[in-house]
């Protein structure tokens, strides 16, 4: 199997990623116009969300319909957060504070996520589904934490940079996504969720523990999920109930990882990096919400239909007919 | 006390609206293992039709459901042929998830740009009218409502266990492999399914649309209703979606009047845990190794 989990480190990959976090590192410097910044920050996001729900969606094969559920913790802990301590006198705590966000969610969520695992497929997609509903509903309800459907401000920030330390908090959290799920990837642990993914109970009968690896990938995910909506919950803020926990976020964050290739690497990065700025385009182009939620069913279908494998294995699979057909004469004769 | 039994009373007349819409999905999971999250929003423009079609041609909602169910079944039929008939591979359970997500967000769009999202409701004369039966108020309007869904259902019913037609649809739930060697075309029998599934949507939408305002935004909260009702009554099962939508309905009406009816909802989600900690499979779901 190529890429298979436990694959060497090879110069091209370091290369590769060199190149990339590279780009992203240089892109606030390089261009300064504050539009494409901000596109830039939100390619960004869904790249990480895309990222992490991979960990789960992609390499276990477990459609979570409700990481966004806690990408909403993840902000209202923010914010929450923000109104009673203060952002400090340079406004940079928000970022110090990002690990212990993901680390509390991410350990808030092991109970969560044991009571999801008792279930598979179809019906996990649906309680996680719900998951969404009931952090929306608590946003809305519990008034006193979250001052309901009034929304929440965060102190603004106080560094002239505008958007630059924004776009390096989401870049942070997407290179440490991407570094996690690069190391799954060659780990045990990867091995174990492909099994999962593959057949779960075979998996569990060859002595994989099943339970554990998903709920800690679970965990790790929705940790890193929470990080990114801590640091959007900063850039905006001012957080809303139905923004925080938007289903269209919790689309925004598979819809890269189908279009790239569920359970590569870099699959996620590539589907983020074409999708948010067609999105943009899109909402610039067509002003108006309603069209763009046209145009956004059009393209998610046209991906499920066309290329339900995603651009980098159905270019991989390509590649590798191309060998095949130059290798054949040879072999043949 | 009082107030309980009107809080049960209505709760069954609205859990009956719910079991139609439940039913539809449970249906569609049963024949192609394929979860219609689009489900919501057909129920959102099953109430929009019947909305134009009182407010420009003046049809009564409940006649108008005899224009509009075949209308929507064409849908559900183009649906499934476009979209899930499409899918192939392993993976296409959780794939159609994800389509018919995507439907559901190209309905929500196409009904935004219609009607605006402005909140709606179809208003009838006899929509404010109720009898009063021994002290309880029974509104008029639930109780037909209430009656067409159980009507529904007993159609349903009969076509599933007394028609040709029923017989492959119950061999293709069984098994779809033995069904295709003796004969059935499965997959004409998944595209009549979902087009039956999605028709229920539109008699529900026009009761839907009558009792509560609704605008394009709502079918998410419809969807996470209608979920929890078919994975309390077991995936698959028509009977199981009835009455798990009857107890939903109840403990919903319940909630909404002794604590506060912006805490109605939860009480679907707090239903879903509890049985999946206590019975995975649902009420009258049958554990199926790889199913759950």
């Amino acid at each position: 199997m190529r890429g298979a989990p436990g694959a060497r480190v090879t110069g091209a990959g370091i290369v590769r990623a060199a190149v990339v976090f590279g780009g992203f590192l240089a892109f606030p410097f390089v261009f300064r116009q504050h539009w494409l910044i901000n596109m830039a920050f939100f390619a960004l996001m869904y790249a990480g969300l895309a990222q992490s729900w991979n960990l789960i969606g992609g390499f276990a094969g477990y459609i979570s319909l409700g990481h966004v559920a806690f990408f909403g913790i993840g902000a209202y802990a923010e914010a929450i957060l923000f109104r009673h301590i203060g952002i400090g006198a340079d406004g940079l705590v928000p970022f110090f504070v990002l690990p212990g966000v993901g680390l509390a969610v991410g350990l808030v969520c092991v109970p969560i996520a044991w009571v999801a695992f008792r279930t598979r497929q179809i019906t996990f997609a649906i309680v996680t589904l719900t998951l969404l509903f009931v952090v929306q509903d608590l946003a809305f309800n519990l008034h006193a934490l979250t001052r309901g459907s009034q929304g929440l401000a965060i102190p603004p920030p106080t560094f002239s940079l505008y958007e630059r330390p924004f776009y390096l908090g989401v870049l942070a959290v997407f290179a440490l996504a991407t570094l996690i799920a690069w190391h799954v990837r060659r780990d045990k642990l990867g091995l174990a969720l492909f099994a999962i993914r593959d057949d779960e109970d075979k998996a569990r009968g060859v002595g994989v523990r099943v339970g554990q690896a998903k709920v800690f990938t679970f965990a790790v995910s929705v940790g890193l999920t929470a990080m990114i909506g801590a640091v959007w919950a900063y850039y905006l803020g001012f957080i809303y109930p139905q923004f925080a926990v938007d289903p269209l976020v919790q689309i925004g964050s598979v819809l890269p990882v189908f279009l790239g290739g569920a359970g590569t690497v870099w699959g996620p990065v590539l589907g983020a990096m074409i999708l948010v700025p067609a999105q943009q385009w899109l909402a610039y182009r067509y002003g108006a919400s309603e069209l763009y939620l046209v145009a956004y069913a059009a393209v998610f279908l046209g991906i499920m239909l066309l290329l339900p494998q995603g651009i980098l294995p159905s270019i991989r699979a390509t590649l590798d007919r191309w060998r095949d057909r130059a290798a054949a004469p040879e072999g043949a004769s | 006390m009082h107030l309980f039994v009107q809080a049960c009373i209505l709760g069954v007349l609205i859990g009956g609206v719910y079991a139609l819409m439940a039913s539809g999905l449970t249906l569609v999971f049963g024949i192609m293992r394929v979860i219609n999250v689009a489900q919501g929003a057909m129920v959102v423009l099953g109430a929009y039709l019947s909305y134009s079609l009182l407010t420009r041609l003046h049809i009564d909602p409940f006649v108008s459901i005899l224009l509009t169910a075949p209308v929507m079944f064409g849908l559900g039929v183009v649906v499934h042929r476009l979209f899930i008939r499409t899918l192939r591979g392993a993976r296409r359970e959780e794939l159609s998830l994800l389509v018919t997500w995507a439907t559901a967000l190209g309905i929500e769009g196409v009904l935004s740009l219609t009607y605006k999202t402005t909140l709606r409701s179809t208003i009838t004369s006899y929509s404010g009218r109720s009898w009063v039966v021994a002290g309880y108020r029974i509104s008029e309007l639930r109780t037909f409502g209430f009656a067409m869904s159980v009507a529904i259902l007993i159609c349903l019913s009969l076509v599933l266990t007394k028609t040709r037609f029923g017989r492959s649809v119950r061999a293709t739930v069984q098994n779809p492999t033995s069904a295709r060697l003796l004969g059935v075309n499965t997959d004409r029998v998944s595209g009549f399914g979902f087009g039956i599934g999605v028709a229920t949507a539109a008699a529900a939408g026009a009761v839907y649309g009558m009792i509560y305002p609704f605008n394009p935004g709502s079918h998410y909260d419809l969807i996470s209703r209608t979920l929890s009702i078919v994975v309390l009554g077991g995936l698959g099962s028509i009977g199981g979606a009835v009455v798990a939508a009857l107890l939903l309905g109840i403990a919903a009406s319940v909630v909404a009047v002794t604590i506060s009816p912006i805490w109605a909802s939860f009480v679907f989600f707090m239903v879903l845990i509890g049985i999946l900690l206590l019975r995975p499979q649902g009420l009258f779901g049958i554990r199926e190794r790889g199913a759950l």
